[in-house]
Parts: structure tokens; C-alpha cells; sequence
């Protein structure tokens, strides 16, 4: 199980707490399926995903990047029990789902490549650590129920 | 996976702007690698890596002008490094798990210092260009 410092988690939350969800409910589920084209598998009834604004600005994206982004925020509020947390989206991402677990490292990665375009210099690399921390353990919990 | 023409004169137009800047954002890229993925510090054990270090900066010049080399020669990858993947292989013997996390941390500084440039077909474009050097970089490893 992952433990984080009182420091770690600080500079998660703090951080968490600056970004709004509504507005950048979209991103990070945009990028992945902009710059990991094959990702795009996972949502064949999306519509429009043939081009990167085509992406960005799919309705359906953004609906689903703000349950992803919800998630991680309620993943925040308990970084001592992540596995708790995700039980049941592991189950669901491995059974009914299909999703290669690979996925969520990529996504975590593109989260933190967003923040790090949002919050520039607060960004230091001791909060990107925690961050990097952060986005390993919710990957891990989310793959935690596959068989 | 091909390098496009788009991807192409998207990365020469960044690292245009980036001008003689590189090693400053190689050198950020490291620290952040090293801070981030501990295990990379394995490789620089002779290393003084506190913050400002000169042989971190000193390090980061050398992969930034390795990089500056790459976008000259987005052609013909595998050429334009197979001395620096001899070198990785052979001599320093770098698990190459490793040039992925330098790649990603790369991102996130050139993220971090160009928001306004790092929109989703530039990062796609980058994202690219980082994967065929990390695959030109492992070319040798047999």
C-alpha cells in the first residue's frame, strides 16, 4: 500500500483544491485519446473523435473526463486507502470494460503534464513527486482487481 | 508510428523558440526525473545531485545538445544517435525503462515553461518525437 507524507499530501491537495473541475472536465481525457490515438477504442460510441479540436471538443468527452476528474478527487480525500477507493471501478474497468490497466499510467501521466501547464512554476518537481506518487497508486488500485 | 510532416515542423518550431534555452529545460527535465522516479538516481551514484548541481547541469547540457542533434536529423534517427545508444547500451548500461521517464519529465517542463505552445497537437507532435528518440536510443541493446 502506498503511503504518503503529511507532505505529499499537502501538495496534492492543495493543488487539487485550485483546479476547477467543471472547466477542465475534458482535458485530460482529451489529450489521452489525442496523443495515445489508440485509446480511442475504448469509446467507438463517442462520435466525432477525428481530429484533435474534433476531440477536445467532443461533448461526450467531456462527460466522461468530469466522472474520471471526480474520481481523482474523491481518490484525494482518501490517499491512505486508494485500493478502497477503486475496488469497484477495478472491477468494472476489468470486466465489463476491458481496459489494459497500461491505460491509467498513460492518463495519470497526462494529468500531470496538465498540471504542470496550468501551474507552472508552483509546479516544482518535490510536488510533481507526489503527484507522480499520486497517479501510481490510483493506477495500481484500479488494476488492484484484475484477474 | 511515423514522424508526419506536421509533427515535424511542429517540434523545429518549439525548439526554434526555445533558442539556447535547452540545456536550461534538459537540466530541469533531469532534476524532476531524479526527483520523481528515485531509481534513476541508481545511475548517478557519482553524482552530486543536490539542487543546482553543476554536474547535473553539466549532464543536462549534454542530453540537450543529444537532443538539438535528434531534431536536426528527424529523418534518420537511428543514424543520427546509434553512438549514444552504443553508449547507453554497452558502456553505461541504462535500462532503457529509464529514457521514459526523462521523456515524460521532459513534458512536463517544456509544459510547465510553454502552456500557451503545449496545446494537444503540439503535445501529440512532442509526445511522438520523444518516443522515436527513446526507440532510436534502444536500438542497440541487441
Amino acid at each position: 500500500m502506498v503511503h504518503f507524507s503529511a507532505e505529499e499530501k499537502t501538495a496534492v491537495t492543495s493543488l487539487w483544491g485550485k483546479v476547477n473541475v467543471e472547466e477542465a472536465r475534458g482535458e485530460a481525457l482529451g489529450r489521452l485519446l489525442v496523443v495515445y490515438h489508440w485509446t480511442q477504442r475504448f469509446f467507438d460510441n463517442f462520435g466525432n473523435l477525428s481530429s484533435a479540436s474534433a476531440i477536445m471538443g467532443n461533448p461526450k468527452v467531456k462527460a466522461h473526463g468530469k466522472k474520471v476528474l471526480t474520481s481523482f478527487g474523491d481518490a484525494i480525500k482518501n490517499m491512505d486507502n486508494l485500493k478502497g477507493v477503486f475496488a469497484k471501478l477495478s472491477e468494472l474497468h476489468c470486466d465489463k470494460l476491458h481496459v489494459d490497466p497500461e491505460n491509467f499510467r498513460l492518463l495519470g501521466n497526462v494529468l500531470v503534464i496538465i498540471l504542470a501547464s496550468h501551474f507552472g512554476k508552483e509546479f516544482t518537481p518535490g510536488v510533481q513527486a507526489a503527484w507522480q506518487k499520486l497517479v501510481a497508486g490510483v493506477a495500481t488500485a484500479l488494476a488492484h482487481k484484475y484477474h | 508510428m511515423v514522424l508526419s510532416a506536421a509533427d515535424r515542423a511542429a517540434v523545429r518550431a518549439l525548439w526554434r523558440k526555445l533558442g539556447s534555452n535547452v540545456g536550461i529545460y534538459a537540466t530541469e527535465a533531469l532534476e524532476r526525473t531524479f526527483t520523481a522516479f528515485p531509481t534513476t538516481k541508481t545511475y548517478f551514484a557519482h553524482f552530486d545531485l543536490s539542487p543546482g548541481s553543476a554536474q547535473v547541469k553539466a549532464h543536462g547540457k549534454k542530453v540537450a545538445d543529444a537532443l538539438t542533434t535528434a531534431v536536426a536529423h528527424m529523418d534518420d534517427l537511428p543514424g543520427a544517435l546509434s553512438a549514444l545508444s552504443d553508449l547507453h547500451a554497452h558502456q553505461l548500461r541504462v535500462d532503457p525503462v529509464n529514457f521514459k521517464f526523462l521523456g515524460h519529465c521532459l513534458l512536463v517542463t517544456l509544459a510547465r515553461h510553454y502552456p500557451g505552445d503545449f496545446g494537444p497537437a503540439m503535445h501529440a507532435s512532442l509526445d511522438k518525437f520523444l518516443s522515436h528518440v527513446i526507440s532510436a536510443l534502444a536500438s542497440s541493446y541487441g
